[in-house]
Formats: C-alpha cells, sequence, structure tokens
C-alpha cells in the first residue's frame, strides 16, 4: 500500500484561488474598459498596455533581483495596472503609465511587503502622484471630434450647465478611459456581487453617502440641488469606478462588515468634501488613499464580537 | 417551507450520494476485538476484567474512570486475550482490551430484557444510560448519562436532536432516519421524561427530505415533538450552531448547552438511549459509513464497536484505488490515519478513503479577501487570529477570543490563498488550554 498522507483537517479545500480571485475582477472590468478603447481610440488601448506590462514587469524584475518567489502568477500585478489605466486621460504621454506603474507596485506594494501588505491602493497612489507631479499633464482632457463638448460632466455642472443622462449613462463623455461609462461598470459590479468577489457594503455606503453628502454641502453653500446635478455627480468624476473597482480593494479595505460600512462613508464625505469646497474632482481617488490609512483603525474598533458573547446574561445566571 | 440556519458557514458538495442508498448492513466481525479506554472525552475507562477471563455480550468490561467518563461494554462473546496499550486513529497509544471472539454471541442476564420507561425514575433512567456506556456519537464523545444529569436549579426548556449531519459523505444518521425513526422518537420521549417542561426538537438539515419525512410521521401528534428542516450548509451540526439556529440563545466556550436551557444528542444518541432503557441493551454497536471515491462498494455497516477497520474497508468490496487519504469522521473535522490497523469507537461515524490527497495546496500570501470572516460560524476574525497564533502571542490570542473557535475548517476551507488558519487557531487554542489547565493544577 502506498504511504498515507496525514494532514490535520479540514482535508477537503475551496476551488477558489487567489488568482481566479483576481481573473474575476479583470473579466469585472473589461466592460468599462473595452468602451474606454472603442470611445477614446487604439491610444487608450496603448496606455493600458503599457501600465499592465509595466506593473507586471517591475514585479517581477524586482523578485528576481530580491531573490524572492515570483509572484506575477497571481495576477494581482494585471489588476493595479488596469485600474491604473482605468483612471488615467487617453492624452497621457506614453511615459505616463509605465512612470505610474512602477511607482505603483515598487514603492507602493513589493516596499511594503508585496501582496497583502500595502496599506494604501497602488494603483491609486500612483495616480495621485502622478497628478500631483505632471498636473498640467494629468488634467488635460481628451478632445474629440465627435463628442459634443471636451468638458467632463462634473465641469459642466461646476457651470450650472445640464447633462444629458443618456450620455452620463453610456458614457459618451470626455474623461479617463475606464471611468465614463455607466453602464458598463455596472456589468462589471453585478459580475463581482455574483460571483461574491466583493461584498456590496462598500461600493454602496460610497455612492450613497458621496450623492447625500454632496446635496448637504451644496444645501449648506445656499445653491439649489437639482437631480440633474446630483446625478453628473454620481456618475461623473470616476465615482462609480472607484467605489466598484478601488474603494473594494482587498488588500487596502477593512474586512470587518460594520468597518466596510464606516469606511465606505469616510469615503463619500472626504470625496463630497473635495468636491464642494477643494478645487479638484479627482476628489474620490484622495478619499479612498486617505480611507486606507484609516483601515487598520477601523477594524480594531470594529472587531466582530463572537457567537456567544450575547449569551452573558444566561453566564450569571 | 421555512429552514431556520445560522450567520456564516461554508456550502460544501456533501457527496452523500455514495452511500445514502444502501441500506445498512450488519456486519460480524472475524477477528478480534480491541475497545480502546478513550472512546470518550473525559477520563479514560478502568478495565475490570483481566487476560483470560471470558467475557459475554453485554458485560460491562471497563468501569469509568470518573464522572466524566463512560462505561465500556463488550460487543461479543469470548475471552479476553490482553489487556495493554493499542494505536489509535488520532496517532496516540491507549490502554485496551483485546477479545477474541467465540462467535457465540453469547449474551448476559439481563441483556435485550424490555422495560417500560414511564415507570422509570429519572435516577434509573440515567443509571441505564450510564451503566450502557452511551456517549454523543456525532463526535465528540460526551458522556451522556453527564449531560443528563442536569443542576436541579437549571431549567431546560428545550431537548435538542442533532441530525443535521453536515459533514460531507456521512450517511449513518440519515440512514437511521429512514429505518429506525420510531426508535429515536422513543429515546426523545425518554429524555424528555426527566425534563417535564422541555419540548423536543429535531433539528435535520434539508437535504435529507425522506428523513425529515420520516421522523415527522414517527413524531405523529405529539405537540411536544416537533422537526425543524435547517438549511443545508456547514456546519449546521455544530452544538452552539445548532442552539443558536432553533432556539436563537448563544452560549460561549465557558458555558455548557444546559446553561441556555438546551440539551444537545445526536440522532445515533437518541437510538442508544431508547435501545438502552426501554429494549435492554447496552451501546456495543454503532452505524459505521464506509465510503470515498477510493472504495468500491460504499456502504453503511451496523458493526459492532471493537471491529478492525480494515475488516470493515474489506466488507465493502475493499479498495477500488489505493488511497492516499485515509479519515476517520468527515472530510472537514475528521482525523487522517496512517493505519487501518485499528478499532471502530463509539464516536466513528465514518470511514472516507479518498482517492487524492486533495488538501495539501501551498499557502500563499493573505490578500485580505475577509472571506474567512464572513464564514466563521463563531464570528471571529480568523486572519488576525492566525497572525496572533503564529506570532506565539497567546496573551492577544485569548483577548481576541481565540478560544471561542469550534475547529469547524470553515476558514481554511474557503480562504483563496489557500492559508492554513484553522490549524495555526487550533494550535494555539490546545495550547492555551494546556497552559490553563496547568496553572489550575499548580494552584
Amino acid at each position: 500500500m502506498k504511504t498515507l498522507n496525514v494532514s490535520i483537517s479540514p482535508h477537503i479545500r475551496s476551488s477558489k484561488t487567489t488568482s481566479k480571485v483576481m481573473l474575476d475582477v479583470i473579466i469585472a472590468m473589461s466592460p468599462a474598459m473595452i468602451f474606454g478603447y472603442f470611445y477614446f481610440g487604439w491610444y487608450a488601448l496603448l496606455i493600458s498596455v503599457l501600465s499592465v506590462s509595466s506593473c507586471v514587469l517591475t514585479e517581477f524584475v524586482y523578485e528576481k533581483l530580491m531573490k524572492l518567489p515570483v509572484t506575477i502568477g497571481d495576477l494581482s500585478a494585471v489588476v493595479t495596472g488596469l485600474v491604473l489605466a482605468m483612471c488615467l486621460y487617453s492624452t497621457a504621454p506614453w511615459w505616463i503609465p509605465v512612470v505610474g506603474g512602477v511607482f505603483a507596485i515598487l514603492v507602493v506594494k513589493l516596499i511594503f511587503g508585496g501582496i497583502g501588505q500595502n496599506i494604501m491602493n497602488p494603483a491609486l497612489t500612483a495616480r495621485c502622484f502622478l497628478l500631483l507631479s505632471f498636473s498640467r499633464i494629468m488634467t488635460t482632457y481628451p478632445t474629440l471630434t465627435d463628442a459634443v463638448s471636451s468638458a467632463t460632466p462634473l465641469s459642466l455642472a461646476a457651470q450650472g450647465q445640464p447633462v444629458s443622462y443618456a450620455e452620463m449613462f453610456l458614457g459618451t463623455h470626455s474623461g479617463s478611459i475606464g471611468e465614463t461609462s455607466a453602464i458598463a461598470i455596472l456589468i462589471g459590479a453585478a459580475y463581482l456581487l455574483i460571483r461574491r468577489v466583493i461584498s456590496p457594503r462598500i461600493p454602496l455606503c460610497v455612492i450613497g453617502s458621496t450623492v447625500a453628502f454632496v446635496a448637504l454641502f451644496t444645501l449648506m453653500k445656499g445653491e439649489t440641488v437639482t437631480l440633474n446635478y446630483l446625478a453628473v455627480h454620481l456618475t461623473g468624476g470616476g465615482l462609480l469606478a472607484g467605489a466598484v473597482f478601488m474603494a473594494t480593494d482587498y488588500t487596502t479595505s477593512p474586512v470587518t462588515s460594520w468597518g466596510r460600512i464606516i469606511y465606505g462613508i469616510t469615503i463619500g464625505l472626504i470625496t463630497a468634501v473635495i468636491r464642494c469646497f477643494g478645487g479638484s474632482f479627482e476628489g474620490i481617488s484622495f478619499a479612498i488613499i486617505t480611507a486606507n490609512l484609516l483601515t487598520p483603525i477601523i477594524e480594531k474598533l470594529t472587531y466582530p464580537k463572537p457567537l456567544g458573547t450575547y449569551g452573558r446574561k444566561a453566564e450569571k445566571k | 417551507m421555512i429552514k431556520k440556519t445560522f450567520r456564516g458557514g461554508v456550502h460544501i458538495k456533501d457527496m452523500k450520494h455514495l452511500s445514502s442508498g444502501c441500506a445498512i448492513k450488519e456486519y460480524k466481525p472475524s477477528g478480534e476485538l480491541v475497545f480502546l479506554m478513550n472512546q470518550h472525552i473525559g477520563a479514560p475507562a478502568v478495565p475490570c476484567v483481566k487476560p483470560g477471563d471470558r467475557v459475554l455480550l453485554g458485560q460491562t468490561i471497563a468501569e469509568p474512570g470518573g464522572f466524566v467518563s463512560a462505561a465500556i461494554v463488550s460487543s461479543v462473546s469470548g475471552t479476553v486475550k490482553t489487556v495493554a496499550a493499542h494505536e489509535c486513529h488520532n496517532g496516540d497509544n491507549a490502554l485496551a482490551v483485546t477479545v477474541v471472539n467465540d462467535n457465540l454471541y453469547e449474551t448476559v442476564e439481563g441483556y435485550g430484557a424490555e422495560r417500560d420507561y414511564t415507570q422509570m425514575s429519572p435516577e434509573e433512567i440515567i443509571g441505564a444510560v450510564k451503566a450502557a456506556g452511551i456517549v454523543g456519537m456525532g463526535g465528540a464523545g460526551f458522556p451522556t448519562h453527564v449531560k443528563l444529569s442536569v443542576k436541579p436549579d437549571i431549567k431546560i426548556d428545550y431537548v435538542i436532536c442533532n441530525g443535521a449531519e453536515c459533514e460531507p459523505y456521512i450517511t449513518c444518521d440519515y440512514r437511521l432516519m429512514l429505518e429506525q425513526a420510531d426508535k429515536a422518537v422513543l429515546g426523545m420521549k425518554i429524555v424528555l421524561s426527566l425534563f417535564k417542561d422541555a419540548v423536543g426538537i429535531f433539528g435535520i438539515e434539508s437535504n435529507k427530505p425522506e428523513g425529515i419525512a420520516k421522523v415527522n410521521e414517527a413524531c405523529g401528534d405529539d405537540e411536544k415533538l416537533s422537526v425543524v428542516p435547517l438549511k443545508k450548509k456547514y456546519p449546521q451540526g455544530g452544538e452552539r450552531v445548532m442552539i443558536t439556529a432553533l432556539t436563537k440563545r448563544r452560549i460561549n466556550s465557558r458555558m455548557l448547552p444546559a446553561d441556555a436551557g438546551c440539551v444537545v444528542l445526536n440522532f445515533s444518541t437518541l437510538i442508544a438511549i431508547a435501545d438502552a432503557v426501554a429494549y435492554g441493551k447496552p451501546l456495543t454497536r454503532r452505524i459505521v459509513t464506509v465510503t470515498g471515491d477510493a472504495v468500491n462498494e460504499p456502504s453503511n455497516f451496523d458493526a459492532p464497536i471493537g471491529t478492525n477497520v480494515a475488516e470493515l474497508v474489506e466488507a465493502a468490496g475493499g479498495f477500488k484505488y489505493e488511497p492516499e487519504k485515509i479519515i476517520f469522521g468527515g472530510p472537514m473535522m475528521g482525523a487522517a490515519v496512517y493505519t487501518l490497523d485499528v478499532p471502530v469507537n463509539k464516536t466513528t461515524s465514518c470511514i472516507l478513503l479518498l482517492k487524492h490527497n486533495t488538501a495539501v495546496p501551498e499557502p500563499h500570501e493573505c490578500i485580505r479577501c475577509g472571506k474567512c470572516l464572513t464564514v466563521c460560524p463563531e464570528h471571529l476574525m480568523p486572519i488576525k487570529l492566525k497572525n496572533t497564533a503564529d506570532a506565539n502571542d497567546y496573551g492577544e490570542f485569548e483577548k481576541l477570543n481565540g478560544l471561542e473557535c469550534i475547529g469547524c475548517g470553515c476558514c481554511t476551507y474557503i480562504c483563496p490563498a489557500k492559508r492554513r488558519l484553522s490549524q495555526s487557531i487550533t494550535a494555539a487554542k490546545q495550547f492555551v488550554l494546556a497552559e490553563k489547565k496547568k496553572a489550575a493544577a499548580k494552584k
């Protein structure tokens, strides 16, 4: 008889693996990205390819140099690259995604210990780094020959102009590569929810609280809040993509269920403050990386109560 | 159909179709029988026979070694060969009485004498359960007479029959539901006669509709008895989880079910109680499911306790493939064995033979997906507990309620990074409990 294997229970495992989870995220992001490629042209595709390959290559080279096990197979670097490309404009020069990818993986992810160890979302931190370092390049909206306007919905709304609902829903307006089409992002969100990759808590709290706080702050400023204005805030400025693909990043969001709610509302609050009182429309990116830093403390405050602690009364008897 | 359940848990392919259609077969052992002294939780039993003694079927061969302990009764007639250490399925050695079977099945006087439980006092009933050596037959093996000896100031509201059988592959309780539901209901009535205010609930997972129907039928119009279908989800059959699902009461690791007014008994245990009290038959046999993809004919055997497991596997048609892993119990909480030369215990519900060793993938870095939190039926945070356990930070481990872990293994099962969460947590928990025991002994 062959030698029997002995190990501690459980003796069966689910078929989910890290790379399958990451593959699900990639699949979920593809509708929004593919829409972006069609709408903004082949150069948008080039930006994603550059971004993804610089992320994967950085991880590979770093791990080879440091004689660490190579982890590019888990596809998390691909996800980082796609998220970075998603929130860049298609007008960016070729070196922007390359610099961003290297920064995201090397500085934000690997130096902190690799997958699961980084304290901020790598792609968003790289985006904010690029935004602050090369602000003029990074804020040049793509001008489209066939589009109604070259301004983003949020900047239109800031000037008090109404934006068409169809345009917002389909995403036929200027903006970042993967962030314009609400419908494409919602398809991705539905896929992630059906596959149970993410829980609905974070996206719902982020979206709900952003809209609520924007309405509140606008009223506080003494301006009128119209439905169109709120719809623009809902679909514009990368809120949907941020809530679905970026705020839900496993590593940098809390794992407790109440923690996820608090985290989502924090992001909404910061986004609304930046959008209403600040000058930038990139509120969601800054809000997410700020909330990322609060994750450990949110988790500590919301440590789950074990099943039996509700039974203390019976214990005293 | 309203299915009660709990928060957390995992959905596992139950694989019960392999053996659920096989009627229980009575098995007559051909070889020697080995009665281990540590078949239950608590103090090991103390042998009261010597090598060379003739023992009869139904004769007590070992007395309880303390309050939390159980007697052991011979399942055959024959001669005692040795009283010596023998290997057990958990890799340990324990004192065991080996009996050479004479195949006569001569019984002791009074074996099989029918009694009317309604004429018996509670002390007599508990005495009969104790003498029969009944322990929890679901797997933990807690002596049943201790469970039934509830302090008079505690009021028991519910007697719960645990018929969840949530572990994949195992079908012994399911077959009993189909074939001996009347006996289980009788057992429930006997237990209810001890607790006048209590109602009896049969909690059965909804993947056993025929079982639910049979038990419902056996319950008849008795208004004290009810059958509650439970959602098919692992670990529905965990004692604390079961109590929460059925009564909304919650207990923790420092409490007994009685503290929440509950007594939880396995389906097989109820049948053993009925046999012992009403039919005068002590616990000498149990149903063992022999199943898995490496065995020829998956079967459910009614085997005498002490039967060699290798014999049972032979009776199930032997190996179809050479197994890489053999598990005593279910695949989620069972123990992997390195030899088949071990006896059937009072708690051996299943012998699972697997063609492939499925469960040792390389662990990777945690991606903090939080799946382990969502599946934990005790609402713990396995990812943090593992970190403290691996760092040997036992103070923090206890502070984070690590001792509440029931070891169900859901966190390890679900982890996409294949981390060995429950393994680390169980090890730390055992260490902390051992330290506590030592500290208590010093005092």
